[in-house]
């Protein structure tokens, strides 16, 4: 177990990042992030753990892309991501809270989306698409529509989508939550085999401290509004009893 | 002591041919009763009050088997289609407008209420004052009727597209006809079917007043004809073949529907 101090270039990097929400016309603000400083190394499982409201989802939002800090930059592979929103394409996949499949779709057609987007030949798409479904248990419900599918099935099929472009960071906000234990527990050992056989660079956002020391080999927490309260990295080496401080400490940082 | 045999379950088959005469005569059975009553009064008022359906009947097959009167059908089934189109159109462009736009929403929003407010006849009369053409007079009301109802369906099916659904789309970057074609026009298609089943008969009304005023052709002017010769059988044949249209258009939304939306799940209860 170390504290952890990042070397080297970051997959992800934020540089003093803050964001407040409010109005411009001098209405009530909310600061939800506050001067972060987070580096991600390629490679690395990352669990962001704080309670609910701490800004850890605004985090994500500005890594996926979708809201901009207010000030600070936010640089993916050393390029400025909303300095080139397109140039990202392919680059970043994300499985949300629940499953956002397009009703309208097919399971495969669902997770060909990604590849539509990278104007990916039908054939491949379809096989790439084909492969992720299989890998992921779905062998079979390829052409079932979202509704007539388990919520377990839904998710898989959105997690096919975000590995079916190969994207080199996987962003995850808090994909199991709204699952049973056991299918949770079974999709989660699976995502994170996932992600290590592919060599992924993954930021995991949860609020299980259990969750976090099962799929991370860092873990972020954080206070509100979000700043680093504690940053600990550990591997498949760290023992039991290291692993059972750090929960304990974590335990403690959330409780303050 | 002998037990008497258990009566014999009806097939499956037997049950969904029995579900499907149900279907059908409660679906028939208030136009036979209209027909009926209308055939009953006919028996006892002058013929230019309540004419025989007969006589009706063979108005319409008259219609349908002469070139020239059929051609008035068409002229004003085309009227109305030219009308909902250039409608929706506009509309369509109006609402993106709205939805992109606060300031422009400010500012239409409240033009298209007003517009909503004034009646078919005022347009007609306007038309007649500010042009010439008899077909762009038509053109002309026929999408100032329509063109309020389709604006707003078209602005809710925007407003209404799910924000989790979008953000989805939008973290796999699409251009913006890529992001049109996946995710805003499979999202609004439902609401934009049903404007165009619910313009469509109110477009099928105006049409009938915008032609009246000039038109030398069209179910309109055909009416007015009927009107001047008191000829109430012509009067119905001419008006069913406006009805024709409306049952045919709105069949065919209805298989589209049930093609392109099969994907909704049903449920077993209704609401």
């Amino acid at each position: 177990m170390r504290d952890t101090a990042v070397a080297g270039e970051a997959a992800i990097h934020l540089d003093h990042v803050s964001k407040v929400f409010g109005s411009a016309g001098g209405g009530a603000t909310f600061r939800a992030v506050d001067d972060l400083n987070l580096d991600v190394r390629p490679g690395e499982m990352l669990a962001l753990l704080g309670k609910t409201g701490c800004g850890k989802s605004t985090i994500f939002n500005m890594i996926a892309g979708l809201t901009a800090p207010s000030t600070g930059t936010v640089r993916v592979g050393g390029r400025d991501l909303f300095a080139d929103f397109d140039s990202f394409r392919g680059g970043i996949a994300i499985v949300f809270q629940n499953d956002r499949l397009l009703p309208w779709r097919s399971a495969i057609r669902n997770v060909e989306l990604g590849l539509e987007m990278l104007e990916v030949s039908a054939a491949e798409r379809r096989t790439t698409a084909q492969l992720w479904l299989t890998k992921l248990g779905l062998g079979g419900h390829e052409h079932d529509f979202p509704h007539a599918l388990s919520g377990g099935m839904r998710q898989r099929v959105s997690i096919a989508r975000a590995f079916a472009t190969n994207a080199n960071i996987l962003l995850c906000d808090e994909p199991f939550s709204a699952l049973d234990e056991s299918t949770a527990g079974k999709l989660r050992a699976e995502f994170v085999r996932l992600v290590r056989e592919n060599g992924k660079t993954a930021v995991f956002i949860t609020h299980s401290i259990s969750e976090a020391l099962e799929i991370g080999d860092r873990i972020v927490v954080l206070k509100r509004p979000a700043k680093i309260a504690y940053d600990v990295s550990f591997d498949a080496g760290t023992g039991q009893q290291e692993r059972e401080l750090i929960r304990s400490r974590i335990g403690d940082v959330l409780a303050v | 002591m002998s037990e008497a045999a258990p009566p014999a379950e009806p097939s499956p088959q037997a049950n969904r041919l029995l579900a499907a005469a149900k279907r059908l005569v409660s679906s028939v059975l208030p136009f036979v009763v209209v027909i009926l009553i209308w055939q009953f009064a006919s028996l006892f008022f002058p013929r230019f009050l309540f004419p025989s359906l007969i006589d009706v009947f063979w108005r319409c097959i008259d219609i349908f088997s002469t070139g020239s009167m059929f051609a008035d059908v068409w002229a004003t089934i085309f009227r109305i289609l030219a009308g909902l189109a250039g409608a929706f159109i506009i509309g369509a462009a109006l609402a993106l407008l709205m939805v992109r736009s606060r300031a422009v929403d400010k500012f239409l929003a409240p033009i298209l209420t007003l517009f909503q407010g004034i009646p078919a006849l005022s347009w007609v009369v306007f038309a007649i004052i500010w042009f010439h053409g008899v077909e762009f007079r038509i053109f002309f009301i026929m999408v100032m009727t329509t063109l309020p109802a389709f604006t707003f369906q078209v602005l809710g099916a925007l407003r209404g597209m799910s924000k989790d659904l979008m953000e989805m789309v939008f973290s796999f970057r699409p251009t913006r006809l890529k992001l049109f074609r996946v995710m805003i026009a499979p999202a609004i298609l439902p609401d934009i079917l049903t404007a165009w089943k619910v313009n469509l008969g109110n477009a099928s009304r105006v049409v009938v007043v915008a032609e009246l005023v000039g038109a030398t052709g069209g179910v309109g002017y055909e009416l007015l004809q009927q009107q001047q010769l008191f000829d109430m059988a012509g009067a119905l044949a001419w008006t069913l073949q406006l009805v024709f249209f409306v049952l045919i258009m709105q069949g065919a939304l209805t298989l589209i529907e049930n093609t392109v939306f099969r994907y909704r799940a049903v449920s077993e209860r209704a609401i």
